[in-house]
């Protein structure tokens, strides 16, 4: 079992590589390196200086997914649990949710200078509203019959938050965090690519620049590596946290 | 134990509730008594609001009009000696047999020894014990419904209230689980009102069925029957006899519509 899930997991990584090979040998293109090249250049670029850069980009989405949960998930429960307050915030919230934050960057760059500030304040800002969202729509839709039957066992409000809302949207905040997670490495690449001189967007831009492909896409990989590890560790806390979901 | 059931009054209860700005008459006048211990069904078709009854008499709806008494005294929400089994079970799916189980008695934040030690001796009783780790989703039909009596009996209750609750179990199940609920009201420490639509399921356990009609609920008839629940009764005249009478109730008080 564990090793043909293995083995499913590496022919799917080795079809991807197969195909891009194919597609680099028949473009015949400077700007699309083989696989090996690729990952050749990946593996020089990594102890030159491509690990700080991933260090750095890795700090940042993990501080804003990190920040975004802590805001996002207790505001949407509450919100999605407590109809008055849902019924004066939803306007809001829906005036705001579409709007796309990447249009603040300026401002933000102004007000929090160049740094990690910036970059992490703008993905919070995205990926918060996608966890608040999913949060109170989860939170709305916990059953009925689930909190009548812990009413009737004497539950105060404390509790039915305790044993029912909250463990009820715990499976929906994963999701969220997924969806986040890669809205999040996709504000951090815009951040990063616009007046920046450290992080796995300014690499990956530096390199075009450059002309220096190779290099470029070992800093493509990086952000690869980066996205998979993100999923790679909610599945597992999801697994952990969440046993009953596998049954 | 010396403890008996809870006496159960309702005098002329009626409920109303609003959809959509309707105003919707759930029950009307709705009169009847049960002694302290043993089985009491209540039948009637779907919409004669004998779920609504339920929730009035464990304190989860306030009556529109009218009384509801328990032990002489209205019904509080999470009136400690009152269980209250819904239709679906309402177990947590994200928590093991043994949390839900001890859910009521964790809820009443009881020290964790007694808590470990009414825990025991009921999923021992139920036949639970092995299944304490598993969770709901990993439980057969018949076996959920064990956990929801069980986590009903936990908290040592004098009323237990069930809404249609063998309703989702085959034939023969349903008639080990009466049997089930016949063992533990023996001894009288406990008082069970049971709602549901089965005809045969009320006249075996009930020894006093009170008849429903629907829109809005009240009762039609109530019929006493001491026999409920002998061992081979399922198979006497009488009991053909009184499943007969009550078909009939139920046709007359639906055409009264």
């Amino acid at each position: 079992m564990i090793l043909s899930a293995f083995l499913i997991r590496l022919a799917s990584i080795l079809g991807v590589l197969l195909v891009w090979h194919l597609l680099a040998v028949l473009l015949r293109s400077a700007a699309l390196p083989t696989p090996g090249e690729a990952m050749l250049a990946f593996g020089q670029q990594v102890p030159a200086e491509l690990w700080k850069h991933f260090l750095i980009s890795a700090w940042r989405v993990l501080a804003s997914v990190f920040i975004s949960l802590l805001l996002g998930a207790p505001l949407g429960l509450w919100l999605g649990a407590e109809e008055k307050l849902d019924r004066f915030f939803a306007p809001l919230i829906y005036l705001l949710y579409p709007l796309p934050k990447i249009v603040f960057l300026p401002v933000v760059m102004i007000l929090l200078g160049l740094g990690d500030l910036s970059k992490i304040f703008l993905i919070t800002l995205v990926v918060f509203f996608q966890i608040l969202v999913t949060t109170r729509d989860a939170a709305r839709n916990v059953s009925h019959a689930k909190i009548l039957a812990v009413v009737s066992l004497g539950a105060g409000r404390l509790d039915i938050y305790r044993h029912v809302i909250w463990p009820a949207i715990i499976p929906e905040i994963f999701t969220a965090l997924r969806i986040g997670s890669g809205t999040a490495i996709a504000v951090l690449f815009f951040a990063e690519s616009f007046a920046s001189s450290e992080g796995l967007g300014y690499y990956i831009m530096d390199a075009w620049t450059r002309s220096a492909y190779q290099e470029m896409f070992a800093g493509i990989i990086a952000m690869g590596l980066l996205g998979y590890l993100l999923y790679a560790g909610l599945d597992a806390l999801d697994k952990k946290i969440c046993p009953w979901k596998k049954l | 134990m010396s403890r008996s059931g809870a006496a159960v009054s309702v005098h002329r209860l009626s409920f109303f509730y609003t959809n959509n700005g309707r105003r919707v008459e759930a029950l009307r006048e709705v009169s009847f008594s049960v002694p302290g211990g043993g089985i009491y069904a209540v039948i009637g078709p779907s919409g004669c609001g004998k779920s609504t009854l339920l929730y009035i008499l464990a304190g989860l709806l306030a009556p529109s009009a009218g009384e509801v008494l328990v032990n002489g005294e209205p019904p509080l929400p999470g009136r400690r000696a009152t269980s209250l089994i819904l239709q679906d079970y309402g177990l947590l799916p994200w928590k093991t047999v043994w949390d839900n189980v001890v859910l009521g008695l964790a809820i009443r934040r009881l020290p964790a020894g007694e808590v470990r030690a009414a825990g025991e001796k009921v999923l021992k009783e139920m036949g639970l014990w092995e299944l304490r780790k598993r969770y709901p989703a990993e439980l057969s039909g018949g076996q959920r419904q064990r956990v929801a009596i069980a986590r009903a009996l936990a908290t040592e209750p004098d009323l237990l209230l069930m809404d249609e609750p063998f309703s989702s179990l085959d034939a023969l199940t349903r008639e080990a689980f009466q049997d089930i609920l016949r063992n533990i009201v023996q001894g009288g420490s406990l008082t069970v009102l049971l709602v549901t639509h089965n005809i045969e399921e009320a006249a075996y356990l009930g020894r006093r069925i009170i008849v429903f009609t629907p829109h809005p609920g009240c009762v039609y008839k109530i019929f006493e029957n001491p026999q409920a629940g002998l061992p081979g009764y399922r198979k006497t005249a009488g009991f053909f006899r009184l499943c007969t009478e009550l078909r009939g109730a139920l046709e007359h008080g639906r055409d009264q519509i």
